[in-house]
């Protein structure tokens, strides 16, 4: 079984963002780009599942523009086998990623479809419920914990869901979202880094995958949001306790 | 304008999320037209109808579908769902609220109907026109819907909140209808099965919707030290959370991260024990009403969201907060 994993290049997560003046969206130009986390744990637990025998190869897949081979080439250190890059500039909205990797799963045919449950920059929180969708396949999302049965062609997902957990059982293919507890991602060793240049990663665009994009949204401004004030200093104990009950009346 | 509501019910109510999402739809236009639609089997969801037909002046009609296929929330049946009843009556809004269960269904939905939704709108400027939290709240989108298909969002609920008068006010019920369900396909349903789920022990409040949290960061030195925080969480009522860095040492669990990759929290009264203040950790916890900073630190920069900070030693501060802090009610 081929396992497909999804990864996104995002502002990497410890970088404080800025607005563009224009209003125009988020800088991003000389600004440190990393693998979105929750993309990180779709590869982790993809590799873990391939190093317990129950699959044969990890292909990792990103689109947008040209440095997603970069974010593709930090995968294949990790361990993916081989990677795809769908190169597409301007806006992706998760409909079309949806589009693209309903088209690449036609062409790759995997038993398991891993996707991160959300972006850390448009926080959209869609991709992997709309490709399972768009695939009429089952869809375990928010995963903190996935067991495979390969004889029974089915696997049980713990979900994270409000308030407590959830346990489903889907039969393969599948799509499963990753959630913060599922694992903790390995980060790439040096040999690792240097075998991931010679694996393949393999170029597509939109059209040769006949998906259209076009898109039903339109994003009008992106404004900073409204600045906290600044606070007061206390010097004791007793003055924090009295300020909080009573002039912030929350105790 | 017509809106269509997912609607969430446990133990025979509404829940009060989804009422939320009513106020929501309210403010996409005057002449809003809105339906409640209610999933589930049996008695429990016949008296959950009778709820969401009483339980907001603004609902025109609730939409009843029973059936076994819908005893569990699953994400391949109810999508299957809002895709017949939005076929037969071409809403122009599909709502349903930001939590586990809207984010599961709406957008598997919204690709049935080739539509691509809007997640987590906080503020609603015209039928077509919404605000939406981006990079965990450190900016914010204003987005257009264009398309000709329904426009489907998921609400945060803590935006909309309903007016506690409510309750007290008389209005006519809206009428209960059931969706037929006889062409309902069978394709997708059956290839996921609900097991069981599991309820977090429920002593200390869920850290998502907990009215006082109290964080502990890489200040606390270990695990052992990390039990300081617990106490003062029992006394305070609170629950707790982590930084990454703690999480990291080792100190916690990862579900008790709070932070842009962790929970995103807003409580009441947010109290931040040795902890530096981390771009990602100030995008899951700056929205809380009334923070409070401990730490040895003076330049520690969450000092500067801090409404009350306290330069000191923790290993101090938090006994003396035990012994000075009021008793719980």
């Amino acid at each position: 079984m081929k396992i497909m994993v999804a990864i996104k290049r995002v502002v990497d997560y410890a970088v404080k963002i800025r607005v563009k003046p224009d209003k125009s969206g988020v800088e991003t130009q000389n600004v440190k780009m990393s693998m979105n986390p929750f993309c990180e744990i779709a590869l982790e637990e993809a590799l873990r599942i391939k190093e317990s025998g129950m699959a044969s190869e990890v292909v990792a897949v990103s689109m947008g523009p040209a440095q997603c081979v970069d974010t593709l080439r930090t995968g294949l250190a990790m361990g993916a086998d081989r990677g795809i890059h769908v190169e597409a500039t301007g806006a992706l909205f998760p409909l079309s990623v949806a589009k693209l990797l309903r088209a690449l799963v036609e062409v790759e045919k995997p038993g398991l479809l891993i996707l991160g449950k959300q972006a850390i920059d448009d926080d959209c929180n869609q991709t992997g419920q709309m490709i399972a969708g768009l695939l009429n396949w089952p869809q375990g999302t928010f995963a903190s914990k996935v067991v495979l049965d390969k004889e029974k062609h089915e696997v049980m997902v713990d979900r994270e869901i409000d308030g407590g957990l959830e346990t489903l059982c889907l039969d393969l293919p599948a799509v499963i979202t990753t959630d913060l507890r599922l694992n903790q991602p390995r980060y790439a060793t040096l040999p690792n880094i240097m075998k991931a240049k010679s694996k393949v990663i393999k170029k597509f665009t939109p059209q040769d995958l006949n998906v259209e994009i076009k898109s039903d949204m339109e994003v009008v401004q992106v404004t900073e949001p409204p600045k906290r004030k600044a606070g007061v200093i206390v010097s004791s104990v007793d003055e924090l306790v009295d300020k909080l009950k009573n002039e912030a009346h929350v105790i | 304008v017509s809106t269509l509501i997912l609607a969430e019910h446990e133990g025979g109510a509404v829940k009060a999320q989804s009422i939320s999402a009513v106020e929501a739809a309210k403010s996409l236009g005057d002449d809003n037209s809105i339906s409640l639609l209610l999933a589930g089997s049996g008695p429990s969801l016949s008296k959950a109808a009778a709820h969401a037909a009483a339980c907001h002046p603004s609902v025109s009609q609730v939409l009843v579908a029973d059936s076994d296929k819908f005893a569990y929330p699953l994400a391949e049946s109810w999508a299957k769902l809002v895709h017949l009843v939005q076929q037969k009556a071409t809403y122009s809004h599909v709502i349903a609220t930001s939590s586990s269960f809207g984010k599961n269904i709406l957008p598997r939905a919204a690709a049935l109907l080739d539509v691509s939704p809007i997640t987590d709108v906080i503020e609603i400027s015209n039928s077509h026109l919404f605000v939406r939290p981006i990079y965990a709240g450190n900016a914010l989108c204003t987005v257009k819907y264009t398309g000709a298909g329904p426009c489907m969002l998921t609400i945060r609920s803590t935006s909309f909140p309903v007016s506690p008068l409510l309750s007290d006010s008389k209005f006519d019920e809206a009428p209960v209808s059931q969706v037929d369900i006889s062409t309902f396909g069978e394709d997708s349903v059956g290839k996921s099965r609900f097991i069981k789920v599991t309820s977090q022990d429920t002593e200390r409040p869920d850290l998502a919707n907990a009215r006082v949290v109290v964080t502990g960061g890489r200040g606390l030195k270990n695990a052992e030290n990390f039990k300081m925080i617990e106490k003062l969480a029992e006394k305070l009522s609170a629950a707790v959370g982590a930084t990454r860095a703690a999480v990291d040492a080792g100190f916690v669990p990862n579900d008790l991260q709070v932070g842009q990759t962790g929970k995103i929290v807003a409580p009441e009264l947010y109290i931040a024990f040795g902890v530096s203040g981390a771009i990602q950790h100030l995008a899951g916890m700056k929205d809380s009403k009334v923070i409070v900073a401990v730490n040895k630190d003076a330049d520690a920069p969450i000092f500067q969201v801090a409404d009350y900070g306290l330069v000191g030693d923790l290993f101090e501060v938090i006994p003396e907060l035990l012994d000075k802090l009021p008793e719980k009610k």
